[in-house]
């Protein structure tokens, strides 16, 4: 696995760990949400840093009263075809004003790069094959979006009034 | 009509770039087929029984002779010299090759055409009445509308994975001709006390397997809310719709299994959290702006009445009888609507040759203001605005290119899907059956004298022929290896929308033209007077009487 | 066991084809090469994985064939319009071609 972060192929500090892999203090390590929501009091109360995977189906706003302590939520496509994350990624940022890193894992791939991005996912776990040049291209295929969503990107109908109010 | 700006324009030619981009690399092997489906789909692009087909958007049904004549010229240069006119206000084209798909995409985006979203588990083209600027009975246009929330819905970042497909259907007029009732979303413009216009909000419509008719969640969104009302629709079905059984996922399932209360509460409580945190619906200006190209073209000031146009009348019946049944009340004095019929006797529904396209465009250039066209969900076209006055140029020459059929809304106008002719998903074939109904009821006056009479046809229970809403229903069944037809009566798709009943045990190839005979003769023979309509002779005396002729008086 | 051959569409075009015996995807089902024991339809489907793999055709699928006047026909009345062409529209599809060998569908 290559995990890419702004535009970059960076190193994986984190751990994945599954309902019962012990939970070292020195690691960084992710839980599935269901572990943490039974082990929340002493994942937080030990030393490691958390992070929580979040499938689809778990109850996004679980989390809500604990983001400021997660640095990582991974989301999880068990298929690209499954679309309930991108929801999850939006509430985050824009409900629950969520600010540490939200990490596309399991079937992503560059096609769904741009939706994701805009979403509010900013890490990307890919498989070691995957070209990250192609990658750096997907972000160029568009240069306007309709509507407005987690990024920063200005909608086209942002655009369209500040053009004319400037061209005036 | 909308016309791209830049931007538009922009993300079009980007889209077909990508797409460019993505059959390349599938030709190439860096995607397999389970990755390139879904990316091919979201672009109208199938895979059928003979080739490739494209389905391109006619967004809201409505485009222009401009945009015709690339239609044309595509089947021509890329097809086999026809298109097919779909029930969802698309145009189909059957004989498609992958590799030349991104050139007929750049060639649609020079007159501001394309195939975003006609497929996919995503947010499809929006339904809208085709009369709309034209109807008598109309309360807000709704094309304005249906441009916003196709701008809204292009390439959405958070609903372009749904569960599954997405529809969505908005009608301003009184009498519902968009089907808005069997829709994933209907929407129903219209005016509160304080004379605001609004929308009715109905969600959980559908065909196919399981069909249902829409349900009210909200009697009032006021139009600057539209967007973030539906926002909240889809996030509250992208993240409850059932994933595990492509039979149980349109949100219909999930309107019904949770119950339309709950779907209300859970709606507002999302519309409600959302207003605080996003913008998504439009600022005023933009609202306006995509407003001002619907607004109503400079009609001349012209009497009521034309005096060559009812000599024509008085002397030729058969343009008298082509009046009668395709040339609609026009909200402006002097105009009317035309509807141009797909259904020639024994011909194939929705089906139109590159020609004729040639020819509409040419008529519509001549005579229709605006050079404006729509395409119906009943495969049918319109000219939503033409003076009575050049009514008869216009029936002369559709007629000259044999598209001057009087049927509309007649037995003889008939939906069917393409059905086991072209469809990999078919069970049965559904147009040699509409052919030859067509032909059993081939006599005009015999359809004057029948009435308003909706037949449906779908070759597999998906139900792309509406058979559910039909008068008359027929959906095509596989019996061990054998065609095999059930029938149903009663559905229909307007303001009173039901889902049609099943008789009984089905019908072979040949018999079910005579059971459709059958139940007209029933109907002919017990009908209260010449004036009750079918669907009211059926309502009033059930399906009993019909059931007895078809089956026997045992089966009533 | 039934005679199996090998549909697929062309990745390229989407033209119906079948796996000949020579080994060649064929735009004829009159061509198709037929199996009826489980190693011949082995053998197909090994056909169809690579040619899959190799991008050459998609939705490759074993159809059931039957022998009809010494000629292999698929059984299905699908599969019979899919070596033919649409039913309505007899100008159109392999059948308007002058070497389709196919007697006339359903
Ligand atoms: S109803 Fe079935 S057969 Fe007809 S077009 Fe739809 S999927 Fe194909």
């Amino acid at each position: 696995m290559a995990l890419i972060k702004d535009g970059k192929q960076v190193s994986d500090q984190w751990l994945t760990a599954d309902a019962d892999t012990p939970v070292q203090p020195d690691i960084p390590t992710i839980v599935p949400f269901a572990r943490f929501i039974a082990e929340r009091d002493s994942l937080l109360r030990s030393q490691a840093e958390i992070g929580v995977k979040l499938s689809p189906g778990d109850d996004v706003a679980a989390l809500a009263g604990d983001l400021d302590r997660l640095k990582v939520i991974a989301v999880d496509f068990p298929a690209f075809t499954d679309g309930r994350a991108y929801s999850y990624a939006r509430l985050l940022r824009q409900r629950y004003g969520y600010r540490g890193e939200i990490r596309a894992t399991g079937n992503v791939l560059r096609d769904q790069y741009l939706f994701m991005l805009r979403a509010g996912i900013d890490a990307f776990e890919v498989t070691d094959k995957t070209q990250i040049s192609s990658w750096i291209d997907a972000l160029e295929e568009f240069s306007h979006y309709y509507q407005k969503a987690s990024d920063a990107a200005q909608p086209v109908w942002a655009k369209r009034h500040t053009t004319v109010a400037a061209a005036e | 009509m909308y016309r791209y700006d830049e931007f538009d324009a922009t993300l079009v030619r980007e889209r077909v770039s990508q797409f460019r981009g993505q059959v390349a690399r599938r030709v190439a092997g860096e995607l397999t087929e389970d990755e390139f489906k879904p990316l091919r789909l979201m672009n109208g692009l199938y895979l059928q029984i003979h080739a490739y087909m494209l389905r391109v958007a006619i967004p809201y049904g409505t485009f222009d002779a401009r945009q015709m004549r690339k239609l044309a010229h595509i089947a021509r240069v890329y097809d086999k010299g026809y298109g097919h006119f779909t029930t969802r206000q698309n145009i189909q084209f059957n004989w498609i090759k992958l590799d030349e798909t991104p050139d007929i995409l750049d060639e649609l985006a020079d007159v501001e055409m394309h195939a975003i979203q006609t497929s996919g588990n995503c947010i499809r083209n929006t339904t809208a009445d085709p009369y709309a600027g034209a109807a008598v009975d109309e309360v807000e246009d709704p094309r304005a509308w249906a441009e916003i929330i196709r701008q809204w819905s292009s390439f959405h970042p958070e609903f372009s994975f749904l569960p599954r497909k997405f529809k969505i259907a908005v009608t301003g007029a009184t009498h519902d001709r968009a089907a808005v009732r069997v829709h994933d979303i209907g929407l129903i413009a219209k005016k509160n006390e304080a004379g605001e216009i609004g929308f009715e909000v109905m969600v959980g419509g559908g065909q196919g397997r399981t069909p249902m008719i829409a349900k009210t969640i909200r009697d009032f969104v006021p139009r600057d809310h539209l967007l973030s009302y539906l926002e909240a629709v889809l996030r509250v079905y992208n993240m409850l719709g059932r994933r595990d059984n492509k039979y149980k996922a349109r949100i219909k399932i999930l309107v019904h299994e949770v119950g339309v209360e709950e779907i209300r509460s859970l709606v507002e409580a999302e519309w409600e959290a959302m207003q605080k945190e996003t913008s998504v619906d439009l600022p005023t200006a933009e609202r306006d702006r995509i407003a001002s190209y619907f607004s109503a073209p400079a009609f001349e000031v012209l009497a009521d009445t034309d005096r060559g146009f009812e000599a024509r009348r008085f002397e030729d019946r058969d343009f008298a009888a082509w009046v009668r049944s395709n040339v609609k009340p026009h909200r402006q004095t002097g105009y009317a609507i035309v509807d141009i019929s797909l259904k020639p006797t024994g011909g194939i529904p929705g089906d139109i040759t590159a020609d004729q396209m040639d020819t509409v465009a040419d008529i519509a250039d001549a005579f229709a203001v605006g050079s404006e066209i729509r395409a119906t969900y009943q495969q049918n076209l319109v000219l939503p605005h033409v003076k009575l006055s050049d009514l008869p140029a216009v029936y002369d020459r559709l007629k000259a290119a044999e598209l001057a059929t009087g049927n509309i809304g007649l037995a003889g106008d008939i939906i069917a899907c393409p059905g086991l002719d072209y469809c990999n998903l078919a069970n049965a074939r559904s147009i040699p059956i509409a052919q030859r109904i067509s032909e059993r009821f081939a006599d005009l006056n015999r359809q004057f004298d029948i009435g308003p009479l909706e037949i449906k046809i779908s070759g597999c229970i998906n139900a792309c022929g509406h058979h559910h809403v039909g008068h008359i229903g027929i959906l095509g069944v596989d019996r061990k290896g054998e065609e095999h037809y059930q029938l149903t009566l009663g559905g229909r798709a307007d303001e009173a929308a039901a889902i049609g009943r099943i008789t009984g045990p089905g019908f072979s190839y040949d018999g079910i033209i005579d059971a459709v005979e059958t139940v007209v003769e029933t109907y002919l023979a017990i009908r209260a007077n010449p004036e009750e309509r079918f669907i009211d002779t059926l309502d009033r005396v059930g399906q009993d009487p019909f059931k007895e002729r078809l089956y026997g008086a045992k089966a009533a | 066991m039934a005679a199996k051959a090998l549909k697929a569409n062309r990745l390229s075009d989407g033209e119906a084809v079948w796996l000949s015996r020579t080994g060649i995807w064929e735009t004829r089902v009159t061509l198709a090469r037929v199996e009826e024991d489980a190693d011949g339809i082995a053998a197909l489907e090994d056909a169809a994985r690579t040619a899959t793999a190799d991008c050459i055709v998609v939705d490759a699928e074993l159809i059931d064939m039957e022998i009809r006047d010494g000629a292999p026909v698929p059984s299905k009345l699908k599969e019979r319009i899919r070596a033919l062409g649409p039913t309505v529209r007899l100008d159109l599809g392999k059948q308007a071609e002058p070497e389709s060998r196919l007697g006339k569908v359903a």
